[in-house]
């Protein structure tokens, strides 16, 4: 077992109403200091079998067709550190 | 990195040879030369963005201005109009010193790319329009059109725009109370997407866009400016001026209906306060456009610093300012003196204003960007002056052809048995079937007026709790009839648009529209728009009631296949009290049923012939408008005067898929006898137009008969309203409980 994760977010130069509403909450709770947040989503997937490279182009495509909305959204895909989940997964 | 110098007025003229990538943004060679004439030198990069987007066919109506002439030149004489055609949107005096804004208009090609943004922001788009008359919105209708219902792509489309609609609709609060949904396989790549508001305000605060006084200031306010729906103007930046800059933006732009509430609740205060000389809401080609049109349709220019403007992308260039189509912006012009109390106003409602510029005594328009003038041009010749476009126009040959085809020579049901499958076929069919799935997804009842909504007649609204004045509107367009006969068939839409509001109880006042077409460079897809307007002007002449406004859509093609022209019509009536309004569902059993009209062997563009046949042929129904008056006064004493109980207007499906609505709704059924002269396929199917079904009480036969009688309309009594079966005597009987599960399941099951 392997995870991979997919994270999205939405592509510079949308606007992100849910991000633009953290950042305008943040100086209301007393947080100074930040200039801009965004906002975006964080899929952990845990993948059958050896993560080869047909593997990985699998999650690839799953990724850009279902989990992101390439019009609107970017996304990068890595494969998480084994050590911990291997451990787990014993 | 480096960057090349700022393309200054003052460089533009010192390097007269420089090449602008005029083609890559959409202009014709003649354009540009024309834009070069205009100015005496070559543009500068920013003025070029901004002739290039109020140039293009979406803000200059180039080739559509020719025909949309008409509809002033043949506009009735109404007393209701308070402002016509040009403005962000028409506006109808309905009574008791209210008026009434309403527009039509597409977001198209937007959604197909991105369905829910692209949906969510027409919405919020048509909105802003009627903010910026200053009035409050009340209300928003959507008129779609998909690709087949069983197509996979209809259902990564449909769903989105649904939802994008609804989430946007319901964020702001307004209720959807019309609409229609329409599949046709011409429409697979070029979804339909309209948006229409309704907005309500006192005579005296009705506002123009214009920027008059020197001296007086432009406020932007609303969302920051970002990157959104720059596309051209990143060809602009990145090939020519700025060769590090990410080459491809992105057309899509993402709305966000909390801040656009803001913006209604921030200007209708400021308008209450009288705060506003001029205002203008940011849709298409963004601040060029709100510049250039508040500057042109005032008394003097214009000088904007650019470096001011709030920025969500801190590396926009200044052309992409220009023509960003970030969201939830507006612009307005105040006096000096009522600046700060104008901005006080929106920093209560958490809305980022900033003063821009201000208005100036010359007549150039003038825009700053680090100190340097990179614009100075007459804003007329940017906002009205732009090319316009006798595009060639030709009857297409296969028109012939296709009128030959018949629909009347199609094999027709022959047996009770055969009757009955065609019927539970019709009304299981996609486009008669129900829409609730994707209606209950919008809010019809917040705000707490709604008087009526989908799937009745039309929509209607109260819009005065004491007297209980209310406004009604319905939008329709049938694709298919105007195929067949462009001209006939926009005056079909205006008819059945028209007919859905007496239908209700509501005074037919005027009309808004959303043509939408292929590409106006063929000869043939022009043809279709001229007849489609010269029709609609006509029968706007005719009903006496004016085109306040509209919006045009053209290119809506894949490849060559254009889709069917569709003109979709809005037309917007007045009832004085709410509580006479007409519903469709059957209300007492032992009602009378009474058919309104005449009933001729019409089948051309019919659902039937559709649905049974798959057959698109022949003429569509015939146009008699001085009936469809008639049946209008008709219908709306008779609701006035409480002779009937409920009302549905006959149109696609015919008689018996009114009946069947009417029927399913009020949980009632009928028991209809085809009446002599007519056989009871050309009963049920027929789609002649300015038919009605009305139940009347027993107790209202006479004085309804009579006044029919006397006003010279065709009135048959065709059946009652019993029992739980809908039944064609002597033909078949189908229960209420086949006929709903027909009815009801066919969109779910295909969508959900």
């Amino acid at each position: 077992m392997a995870r991979v994760v997919v994270d999205v977010m939405l592509k510079p130069e949308i606007l992100d109403p849910q991000g633009q509403a953290v950042q305008r909450a943040l100086p209301r709770l007393g947080f100074d200091g930040i200039s801009d947040v965004r906002q975006g989503k964080r899929f952990e997937l845990e993948v059958d079998g050896p993560l080869d490279e047909a593997a990985l182009a699998r999650i690839h495509d799953l990724a850009e067709s279902f989990l992101a909305n390439t019009v609107i959204e970017d996304f990068t895909v890595r494969v998480e550190e084994a050590a911990e989940v291997a451990e787990a997964a014993k | 990195m480096s960057r090349t110098p700022l393309d200054t007025v003052e460089h533009a003229t010192a390097t007269p040879d420089v090449e602008l990538p005029w083609a890559e943004l959409g202009l014709k060679k003649d354009e540009y030369e024309r834009v070069v004439e205009i100015l005496g030198r070559r543009p500068t990069g920013a003025e070029l963005a901004m002739y290039s987007v109020m140039w293009s066919e979406h803000c200059s109506y180039k080739s559509s201005k020719v025909h949309l002439r008409q509809f002033g030149e043949k506009a009735p004489e109404s007393d209701a109009l308070l402002v016509g055609i040009g403005e962000n949107a028409g506006v109808v005096d309905v009574g008791q010193g209210y008026a009434v804004t309403f527009k039509v208009e597409s977001h198209n090609h937007p959604s197909y790319v991105e369905p829910y943004q692209g949906a969510a922001t027409g919405v919020g788009g048509i909105v802003r329009d009627i903010i910026a008359m200053g009035a409050r919105p009340v209300a928003v209708v959507d008129p779609l059109r998909f690709g087949a219902a069983d197509h996979p792509d209809t259902k990564r489309v449909l769903p989105g725009v649904v939802a994008g609609i609804g989430g946007y609709g319901n964020c702001l609060g307004l209720p959807n109370i019309g609409g229609e949904v329409v599949f046709d396989a011409c429409y697979q790549g070029n979804p339909l997407v309209n948006a229409g508001a309704i907005g309500v305000m006192r005579h005296e605060d009705i506002h123009l866009a214009k920027a008059s006084g020197a001296g007086n200031k432009v406020i932007l306010y609303g969302a920051r400016t970002g990157g959104d729906g720059i596309g051209g103007a990143s060809i602009l930046a990145s090939e020519t001026f700025d060769d590090a800059k990410p080459s491809k933006r992105p057309a899509v732009q993402v709305g966000d209906p909390f801040q656009e509430k803001l913006l209604i609740e921030c200007t209708l205060e400021a308008f209450a306060e009288k705060l506003v000389v001029g205002i203008q809401d940011l849709g298409a080609a963004g601040l060029s456009c709100a510049t250039s049109e508040l500057a042109s349709n005032g008394s003097g220019g214009m000088r904007v610093t650019l470096d001011d403007v709030p920025l969500r992308d801190s590396t926009l260039s200044p052309e992409e300012i220009l023509m960003s189509e970030s969201q939830e912006r507006m612009c307005a012009v105040v006096e000096p003196g009522k600046v700060d109390r104008f901005l006080e106003i929106c920093d209560k409602w958490d809305v980022i204003a900033t003063v821009i510029g201000e208005v100036t005594d010359g007549d150039r328009l003038e825009i700053f960007w680090h100190g340097e003038k990179i614009v100075d041009v007459d804003p007329r010749t940017v906002a009205h002056d732009g090319p316009v476009y006798e595009r060639p126009y030709a009857r297409p040959d296969w028109q012939d052809a296709l009128q030959a085809d018949d629909a009347g020579k199609l094999p027709r049901p022959a047996s009770g048995e055969e009757l009955k499958d065609q019927v539970l076929k019709l009304v299981s069919s996609p486009n008669q079937a129900s829409k609730q799935w994707i209606t209950q997804q919008y809010d019809h009842f917040v705000q707490g007026n709604t008087v009526l909504a989908q799937p009745e007649d039309s929509g209607m609204i109260r819009i005065d709790e004491e007297t209980g004045l209310g406004v009604a509107i319905a939008t329709d367009g049938n694709g298919r009839y105007a195929k067949l006969d462009p001209y006939h068939g926009a005056q079909l839409a205006l008819a059945e648009a028209y007919r859905n509001v007496a239908t209700t109880g509501a005074k037919p006042l005027a009309v808004s529209d959303c043509l939408n077409f292929g590409s106006p460079e063929d000869p043939a897809v022009m043809w279709q728009f001229a007849e489609a307007v010269r029709g609609l002007a006509d029968g706007c002449r005719q009903l006496g009631t004016p085109v306040t406004g509209g919006n045009v859509s053209l290119y809506n093609q894949t490849g060559e296949a254009a889709i069917h022209p569709t003109p979709v019509v809005a037309v917007l009536g007045v009832i004085d009290d709410v509580a006479r309004r007409t519903p469709v569902a059957f209300q007492e059993e032992g009602q009378l049923l009474y058919l309104l009209g005449d009933t001729r062997e019409e089948f051309g563009g019919s659902a039937w012939s559709q649905v049974i046949h798959d057959h698109l042929g022949g003429l569509p129904p015939q146009v008699d408008l001085e009936r469809e008056k008639l049946l209008a006064e008709i219908l709306i004493s008779a609701s006035r005067d409480g002779m009937i109980d409920s009302a549905h207007d006959l149109s696609d499906g015919g008689l018996v898929q009114a009946v069947v609505e009417s029927a399913l709704l009020g949980g009632k059924g009928a028991r209809l006898i085809v009446p002599d002269g007519l056989d009871a396929f050309t009963f049920l199917f027929s789609e002649s137009a300015g038919r009605a079904i009305v139940a009347v009480p027993r107790s209202e036969e006479l004085r309804f008969t009579d006044m029919c009688g006397a006003r010279g309309l065709p009135a048959t009594r065709v059946g009652v309203v019993d029992g739980d079966t809908v039944e064609v005597q002597g033909e078949f009987a189908l229960t209420l409980t086949e006929l709903r599960e027909a009815h009801e399941n066919t969109i779910p099951s295909l969508l959900a």
